[in-house]
């Protein structure tokens, strides 16, 4: 119930609603507050919030890493391809530039060994064919050719990337003729209006000759792979007369652009190289250059047969695509290699340098195939991401749990809550019911006692005794409902009231005692002298779980007896702790006593161990704090109540202190009852923080022990003391009495008793020590004679008690006793006595009295007062009378009734009293001088109260004294009394502590409550009146005639 | 014959008186009343009761007129109104009257005035209840002392 936080359910209005028994009845409203957690959504929000994030944060970061991964596979997929590219790039321009070294050196070696000699050198064979003289020139020639085609054709494996060579001779046009003649064919022109279809065949000799021009160049020289070109002027196609012409003023390699090759109609570029009839310095100029100029020597290079034949020797050669191109012109690169591939993203180019400036070539490498997905990147994101999504289930599932959880939480509380104002609201319920059930019984009740007042028959009057006695028993039930449900609804406080522990006591074993005498038990009662007289507690619970216990003890017990008594917990333990064993009952020890084996208890009845009732109490059992408790205030009391019934059985000891439940089902048939007077006792016994346990055999009996804590009560003050006047310890003191009785205990319950009353006791156990005690000389300093003998019934035996005083008056007969001190009164103790029985103990000697059990001390008082001839009222009355005869008593009172009736009362003890009846009548009337002895004066009273007057009173009485004692005045004035103070006791209707205050506050001498009682009116009196009365003053009041219309006459 | 009469109108004072005593009407006050009542005072009882029903019907009609006429009530005079009422009615021991008035008075206290007027009704009844069989009570002893024929006994009891 801590938290309140949104608000409270009503609960309750609904059974507010059952009880309306009485619309008097004041309902307290049943509130009951449900808690509602603060907290509620808000820590579930954030929970959500963060879950949200999470997912957040998580889909980025799968997202991130798959941009990043991908971004690094693309980079090692560039990187790969670059180095891939560059390696071919690389291999394919160094196999070119060997071959453009060879080729150029052939243009060299042309230079050196076919113009540097004459003959040249190349036609060594010729000149043994000339010698021949058959056809000289045509076979010069030809062996000319042959030579330059079988030296290529033999270092062709130089030239790896060259499909052939050829060389062309610089023919001037003036030179054509000549030189016609000379190699026995003309000079053809280049076909060059049909070079795309595809031609297997190519003849020379179909070939037109060449035009007229400026210069020629036609090819003289050539491998045998390009024979074909022999003959054929190179001046006249386009790109071999810019290759040419470029050639002979760079005098390098020069490249063609890309075209297909004649013959084998492959795409291929030419290279050509100018042969110079003299060593050019590289300062020459183009001028001297294109003079020098003798020849050209060519080669074409097949590129895609080279190209395929340079990437066979490369491993991967699959995976990757490589495109050559030309890109001399860069807005039309011409593809020189490799097929027309659409574009698969990723590619790299490398420069190509084939030594030719002005030519430029690239190499494009692509991969194969379409760069594949990047798998890796795209798992390891779905894997972070399905981690993530996975937690982030987790999680959500964890927050619905512990909203679920919650939830019930909350619900859980909410019935709990529900619950427990369910129980409240039953207890109030039954309270309220067991309440209003109660008011009409009591009037049923009532009128049935009515009813049986009147004059009935038998059987009417066993009917009117029959119904009452169940309306009796209906009302205790209620009672006890309605205890339990003011226990279980938390409604029942403890008072702290002052009590007198034993006469509480005493009232229980009176409640009992018709019932024990009935059944032949015996019931007793001990209190340690070491309890103090007064406690501070709840005496009406207190003694309602003490008459539960003996209720319950009583009904189960057929033979033996009942025993109660109340230690100090300090005294129990300490003497546990030193013996081990209660040292004033060795219970189990049975004593032989004649025929019978009887045990040293109550009734000699075997009971079980007592000490196991309460072994297990923390208060016993626990700390060394008792040593101080002691000293402190509280009192903390063992109550054992002892029995020899039935026992409860063993299966049943665990549930006895459960409400409604009975030792089992047979016993309410056999004995009545609810079961739920333990139950309550239980609760008392925990609300007055003590301990309640039990020990019980079936067949030998139970004892039933708790501990309760009470506060020690102040003794009573004397002037409360004087009001609740125990007359009895006071006639009793000093009286000297002797127990006769075979059983320690019994005789023990028998010695409190008498103590109480103040009577010395000695207690004798045997015949001849009661004899002894009885005739001891009297004059002996410390005892005083034996002014009473009580004997038990029983106190050796059935009868024995009967027949004890026989030996006394043998004694007495005998002479052996002293004569001249009074015998002692005898008194029988008896449980009960038939009427032979009463007969026989009067004719022994009891004839004083016989004193019923159980003992209690009012009964014991009222017994012995009779017997020792205490009166005691009656003296009193003479007392009162004594003291108040023709007494002038002012009585001030504004109730008419009132004044009516104490003045009546006063005058009965033959005061004269006269009556006012306000503070301020009285006030004149006790104006010194004046004639009264007292006055009485109410408390409450319109206009001036009873203290107010006293007070004025008061005030003028001091002044009076005053003057009187200073000489002012002669005492004569004022009657010959020197020093005015009239008694002025106030009535009130309530007697407490503060009234008494406030009446000797403002002067006033005493109180009485009204109405008077006699005892309360002597004691109050006595105090101010001699009981002598004045013979003088009394004629003096004779004299006076009574004023005031109030007067009594 | 006489004798008789005044025996069996002697039992039925004592059945009325122990009936009224368990009734809860009359308490033990109103036995000492009685036995203030001697030959010094014969007629004390049958005085005072007539003194306390003068007084209380006075205080009744009182209360009333405060209960009733007035929007607020004066509870505190109706207190003071209260207590001399049961000041009286403990001394003549009219015991039910008495514990009315405690819870009149509670009620008043509490200035729960449905409770208070539900309270002065059942006070006003109680009051008539007692005056009826004091009335009665009164009538018998004076039948039962003229029957005994004794010197004095009541005179016009002037109850109402």
């Amino acid at each position: 119930m801590a938290v309140n936080c949104r608000g409270m359910v009503k609960q309750g209005t609904s059974i507010n609603g059952k009880m309306v028994f009485n619309p008097k009845q004041q309902q307290p409203q049943l509130q009951v507050q449900v808690p509602v957690p603060c907290t509620k959504g808000g820590g579930g929000k954030w929970r959500r919030k963060l879950l949200v994030l999470w997912l957040v944060k998580g889909l980025l970061f799968s997202a991130w890493l798959f941009l990043h991964m991908k971004s690094n596979i693309h980079s090692r997929n560039e990187e790969t391809l670059a180095s891939m590219c560059d390696e071919r790039a690389r291999m394919l321009q160094d196999q070119f530039n060997v071959s453009m070294n060879h080729v150029h050196a052939l243009a060299i070696l042309v230079s050196t060994f076919h113009h540097g000699k004459n003959p040249s050198a190349i036609d060594q064979e010729v000149q043994t064919f000339e010698s021949l003289g058959v056809n000289s020139n045509y076979q010069k020639k030809l062996e000319e050719k042959k030579t330059f085609a079988e030296y290529t054709a033999r270092t062709a494996f130089e030239r790896p990337l060259t499909s052939g060579v050829a060389y062309a001779l610089k023919v001037l046009h003036s030179e054509r003729e000549e030189f016609e003649k000379q190699h026995g064919w003309t000079i053809k022109k280049m076909e060059t209006q049909d070079q795309s279809p595809v031609q297997d065949e190519y003849f020379p000799e179909m070939l037109q000759p060449s035009p007229v021009q400026d210069e020629y160049a036609p090819v003289i020289f050539s491998q045998d792979t390009v024979s074909h070109i022999v003959s054929i002027d190179m001046m006249s196609g386009k790109e071999d007369r810019e290759n040419i012409l470029r050639a002979r003023t760079s005098a390098k390699g020069v490249l063609t652009s890309p075209f297909k090759l004649l013959k084998s109609n492959h795409l291929g570029v030419v290279l050509t190289f100018a042969v110079y009839n003299k060593d050019l310095p590289s300062t020459a100029t183009p001028e001297e250059r294109i003079q020098a100029t003798q020849g050209y020597l060519g080669a074409s290079f097949d590129v895609p047969s080279l190209v395929d034949k340079l990437l066979q020797q490369l491993a991967s050669k699959q995976t990757i695509v490589v495109n050559v191109y030309d890109t001399t012109n860069a807005s039309a690169p011409i593809n020189m290699y490799g097929p027309n591939v659409t574009d698969t993203g990723l590619f790299h180019f490398s420069n190509l340098d084939f030594g030719d400036p002005f030519r430029k070539h690239e190499m494009h490498c692509r991969f194969k195939q379409k760069v594949p997905l990047p798998w890796s990147a795209i798992t390891t994101s779905l894997g972070v991401l399905v981690i993530v999504l996975l937690v982030g289930h987790i999680f959500h599932a964890a927050i619905n749990r512990i909203a679920k959880v919650e939830n019930d939480y909350r619900k859980m509380m909410e019935l709990k809550v529900r619950a427990e104002a369910a129980d409240v609201a039953k207890s109030q319920f039954l309270a309220t019911v067991s309440h209003e059930i109660r008011t009409p019984m009591n009037g049923v009740l009532g009128m049935l006692q009515m009813l049986m007042d009147t004059n009935l028959d038998a059987t009417q009057q066993d009917y009117a005794v029959t119904a009452q006695e169940s309306g009796k028993a209906l009302i205790a039930l209620i009672n006890e409902v309605l205890d339990q449900a003011k226990i279980e609804s938390g409604k029942l406080e403890l008072e702290n009231v002052p009590f007198d522990l034993r006469s509480v006591l005493d009232m229980v074993v009176s409640l009992f005692s018709e019932k024990s005498q009935d059944k032949g038990i015996e019931l007793a009662v001990y209190i340690s002298d070491r309890v103090p007289e007064i406690l501070i507690g709840d005496s009406g619970r207190f003694s309602q779980i003490i008459t539960n216990l003996v209720g319950n003890s009583i009904k189960f017990t057929e033979v033996g007896h009942i025993f109660v008594s109340v230690h100090l917990v300090e005294e129990v333990k300490c003497s546990r702790d030193s013996n081990g064993e209660d040292p004033k009952e060795p219970l189990e020890t049975p004593i032989k006593n004649g025929m019978k084996e009887t045990y040293n208890t109550l009734s000699g009845t075997c009971v079980v161990n007592r000490l196991k009732s309460f072994e297990n109490f923390k208060l016993l059992n626990g700390g060394s704090n008792l040593q101080s408790t002691e000293a402190s205030n509280t009192i903390n009391l063992l109550v054992t109540v002892e029995d020899t019934g039935v026992g409860i059985p063993e299966d049943a000891q665990s549930r006895i202190f459960m409400p409604f439940v009975q030792a089992d089902s047979s016993t309410s048939r056999t004995y009545g009852g609810t079961g739920i007077g333990l139950s309550i006792s239980k609760r008392l016994v925990g609300l007055m923080g003590g301990e309640i346990g039990f020990v019980s055999e079936p067949g030998i009996g139970s004892t039933f022990a708790f501990t309760a804590s009470f506060t020690r009560g102040q003794s009573i003050p004397p002037e409360m003391k004087r009001h609740q006047s125990d007359p009895m310890t006071t006639d009793f003191r000093g009286r000297h009495g002797v127990v006769v009785d075979g059983r320690n205990v019994r005789a023990e319950v028998t010695k409190y008793h008498l103590q109480r009353l103040g009577i010395q006791v000695e207690v004798a156990t045997d015949v001849n020590t009661a004899l002894s005690y009885i005739c001891r000389p009297p004059n002996s300093s410390s005892t005083k004679p034996v002014d009473m003998v009580l004997v038990d019934k029983e106190a050796w035996g059935p009868g024995s008690g009967l027949a004890f005083p026989r030996p006394l008056k043998e004694l007495k007969q005998n002479g052996r006793s002293n004569s001249t001190i009074a015998p002692p009164k005898m008194f029988l103790l008896a449980n009960s006595m038939t009427n032979p029985e009463l007969e026989q103990a009067k004719s022994v000697g009891y004839v004083d009295t016989v004193i019923m059990k159980p003992l209690r001390v009012s009964m014991i008082a009222a017994c012995l007062q009779e017997a020792l001839g205490m009166g005691k009222k009656t003296k009193k009355g003479h007392e009162l009378q004594s003291l108040l005869c023709d007494k002038r008593i002012l009585v001030v009172d504004d109730n008419a009734v009132n004044r009516k009736v104490a003045a009546g009362a006063l005058k009965k003890y033959g005061a004269i009293v006269e009556c006012k009846d306000s503070g301020k009548a009285a006030l004149s009337m006790l104006h010194p001088p004046h004639e009264f002895d007292a006055c009485f004066m109410d408390v409450q009273m319109p206009e001036m109260d009873g203290f107010d007057a006293t007070r004025q009173i008061r005030l003028v009485e001091e002044q009076v004294n005053e003057r009187i004692k200073s000489g002012e005045v002669s005492v004569e004035v004022y009657r010959g009394v020197a020093h005015w103070h009239v008694p002025i006791l106030a009535m009130t209707a309530d007697v407490i502590q503060a009234t008494h205050e406030q009446c000797v506050r403002c002067g006033m001498d005493d109180y009485v409550s009204k109405p008077f009682e006699q005892e309360q009116l002597y004691s109050a009196v006595a105090q101010f009146f001699d009981p002598k009365p004045n013979p003088k003053q009394r004629s003096n009041h004779k004299s006076l005639t009574d004023t005031g219309d109030n007067h009594v006459s | 014959m006489l004798g008789l009469g005044a025996t069996q109108l002697e039992d039925d004072m004592h059945r009325l008186l122990s009936s009224l005593f368990h009734q809860g009407v009359l308490d033990d006050h109103f036995s000492q009343l009685q036995r203030l009542q001697d030959h010094d005072s014969p007629n004390f009882v049958v005085e005072v009761v007539s003194i306390y029903f003068r007084e209380s019907e006075k205080l009744l009609t009182t209360l009333r007129a405060l209960l009733l006429e007035r929007e607020c009530t004066d509870y505190k005079k109706m207190g003071t109104h209260l207590n001399r009422l049961m000041g009286s009615s403990s001394s003549i021991g009219a015991n039910r009257v008495r514990n009315v008035c405690v819870a009149l008075r509670t009620f008043s206290e509490r200035s729960n005035r449905a409770g208070c007027i539900n309270s002065l009704e059942q006070l006003e009844y109680e009051q008539c209840l007692l005056k009826s069989k004091l009335h009665e009570l009164f009538q018998l002893e004076q039948q039962r002392l003229m029957a005994s024929g004794l010197g004095y006994g009541y005179h016009s009891i002037m109850l109402d």
